[in-house]
């Protein structure tokens, strides 16, 4: 019960705390998604697949499902998408144990089906192109947006390293304006792709949306001359 | 009509029709705050229905609840549309029933003969806090852990006996499992049970003594040669009409939201709320859901955490008094004198002003600023019996007008 309470007067205390408010966060940047672009989602796809479910899963997520909502036959999927499991309707595992990941990683990576809307998508984007090298780090790498973040920059050898000046700036050691494009058009694929399966249903919300809202609409003009004739005589 | 001939000898159907529909006689002058009502039950109706629908695939247990949500919002046919329903629904129940005891008070509904319908009502208004604070736990979301942990642990500063009502509340030293399972039952079916008996007590007592309307006049005091009111209108069709024009207003807006925006910026649905829940790790901004925190507000503007606690129930208990504290022969708004006006404005900024504030951190200023609102908010009630009994109330007509 003593914790409890403390554990109360330590909010309280907390939220008393006027450095609170002044716990000012890295400027994120915003990119601009598009979950009718297929071809960004596919691209996506892999890239999660490839690089991000070694080590997170992703397990509300139905392998299938995604085929279908990507437009991807199961064969499809199962070929050139799948390499963690063996049935189509499997949900996105992942082989690592928990116990091993928190050895090696000191912390076991999140499971990646909602991340983008319990972190947002701005900063799934900009924390993706925010290593830096940082040698006091065991892998080498750290992240502005995410200090002492546990993953290593898995990327690195599509975005080469970054280094960190005094003034918190990042500037490429390695590739040239061209690289920096292409790896911001990758991240941006793969937020995308992570924002969809954040909310698979979310294609289907939008669609239906406008039909709904328009039925509405008719509806009233049907039910505000039902209520004019009815009102007329009152006075 | 045979049947219905059949029926009426068995059992009152024509008979309760009309004593509240066909034959109820409502003041012919309700404006838009008389709306809120009728939508109030329609949201009441719709978080039941898919509240039965979401109990079909939710699992109340810590190692699954979190994953059924999700198993909802994907692999249940449909299941992302009754979950929305039933969280945008759940605020737009707070909006509506906010802007329906706003009503309330602008026109003196509370007052006599209708001091029941307002203590029915403040009782569903109770009830609707519990409803929503225990399903809120249910999604198993980092809010929905440390807002009970919060919220619960408040009862531990009651002297002597709190901390042993807190352990009993939760039934675990901190928010867990059981606390879980028991929140689902008083969520699906206790509580519930108790609002439904409570909206059939509000209108029972609203049809015995008759809707009160913006001029707060009594509209039974003027009849015709039948008895009916000279300005009351048959609540069907006229209302029945009229409402139905108000609900598909209330469709749209409420469809804008769900279908465009059903996190609403993180106030409907909070982005720490899709990381599961997490006993060692505690967010680092606790807030309740927005038609929480002007009470929030008022409890971190206390510095010590018993009276804290005792002002954020006074300031709800208070409400309940009101009909009492207020000595006015005048109802309505519109013939109140100049002190009541500008008291309830007061009053409604501080609401608001208080509202905000339960959103952020309370440093210093926000602190000081819920302190002085927190003051203007109680002051409204405290002096009530004073500036309702000196006001210069405007003649208050015999009819309503037009």
């Amino acid at each position: 019960m003593k914790l409890i309470l403390g554990l109360l007067l330590s909010l309280t205390a907390f939220f008393a705390n006027p450095a609170y408010a002044a716990s000012s966060k890295v400027a994120l940047d915003n990119v601009e998604l598009d979950l009718s672009d297929k071809a960004s989602l596919q691209r996506g796809a892999k890239i999660f697949m490839n690089y991000c479910l070694s080590c997170h899963s992703a397990s509300y997520m139905r392998y299938n499902r995604m085929g279908k909502d990507l437009g991807l036959s199961d064969k499809q999927v199962k070929e050139s998408l799948m390499f963690a499991s063996d049935k189509v309707g499997d949900t996105m595992t992942v082989a690592m144990r928990p116990e091993d990941a928190k050895k090696w990683f000191g912390v076991v990576p999140p499971d990646l089906s909602v991340i983008s809307r319990a972190r947002g998508t701005d900063w799934l984007y900009t924390y993706l192109r925010s290593y830096y090298l940082d040698t006091d780090k065991p892998f080498g790498t750290n992240n502005l947006v995410f200090k002492d973040v546990g993953m290593p920059h898995v990327l690195w050898q599509e975005q080469g390293y970054l280094r960190k000046d005094s003034d918190n700036q990042l500037h490429a050691l390695t590739g040239d304006q061209e690289t920096a494009f292409e790896y911001n058009m990758m991240i941006r694929d793969l937020v995308n792709f992570m924002a969809y399966i954040g909310e698979p249903s979310k294609i289907e919300r939008l669609a239906l949306g406008k039909w709904v809202l328009l039925y509405l609409v008719l509806f009233f003009f049907v039910a505000y001359p039902l209520k004019k004739a009815f009102w007329e005589d009152v006075h | 009509m045979r049947l219905l001939e059949w029926v009426d000898a068995r059992f009152p159907a024509s008979k309760l029709w009309n004593e509240h529909l066909a034959q109820y006689y409502a003041p012919k002058n309700f404006n838009f705050w008389y709306f809120f009502g009728s939508l109030a039950l329609l949201i009441l109706v719709l978080q039941i229905v898919t509240g039965i629908f979401l109990t079909m695939h939710y699992k109340p247990d810590t190692k699954l609840a979190f994953a059924s949500v999700e198993y909802i919002m994907r692999d249940v046919e449909w299941g992302w549309l009754i979950r929305y329903l039933h969280s945008t629904g759940a605020s737009a129940f707070f909006v509506v029933i906010y802007l329906h005891m706003f009503r309330g008070l602008l026109y003196g509904s509370y007052k006599k003969p209708r001091e029941l319908v307002w203590i029915f009502g403040m009782l569903i208004y109770l009830a609707l806090m519990a409803e929503a604070f225990m399903g809120y736990l249910l999604p198993w979301g980092q809010m929905s852990y440390w807002g009970a942990q919060v919220i619960i642990s408040l009862f531990g500063a009651i002297p002597y006996v709190g901390e042993g009502l807190a352990l009993w509340i939760r039934g675990d030293f901190v928010v867990a499992d059981a606390t879980l399972n028991r929140f689902f039952a008083f969520h699906v079916i206790a509580v519930p049970l108790v609002l439904l008996g409570l909206v059939v007590a509000h209108i029972i007592a609203l049809h015995e003594v008759g809707s009160n309307n913006p001029d707060g006049v009594e509209i039974k005091q003027v009849k015709d040669d039948e008895g009916i009111p000279v300005d009351g209108i048959a609540f069907h069709p006229y209302y029945s009409v009229k409402d139905l024009v108000g609900v598909i207003v209330f469709l749209f807006i409420f469809s804008i939201i769900l279908f465009y925006m059903p996190e609403m910026g993180g106030w409907f649905l909070e982005k720490d709320n899709f990381i599961p829940a997490d006993p060692l790790k505690t967010p680092e901004h606790i807030v309740p859901l927005w038609y929480f925190t002007p009470f929030y507000a008022i409890l971190r503007a206390v510095p010590d955490k018993l009276f804290g606690v005792i002002a954020m129930g006074g300031a709800i208990f208070v409400l309940f008094l009101i009909p009492w504290l207020d000595r006015s022969p005048v109802k309505s708004i519109r013939y109140r004198g100049p002190l009541f006006k500008m008291a309830l404005t007061i009053f409604t900024m501080s609401f608001l002003a208080l509202g905000y504030l339960g959103t952020q951190p309370a440093t210093g200023l926000y602190t000081l600023m819920a302190q002085i609102f927190s003051v203007l908010y109680f002051s409204f009630f405290l002096f009530m019996p004073l500036y309702t009994a000196i006001d210069k109330d405007k003649p208050v007509p015999h009819r309503v007008s037009q």
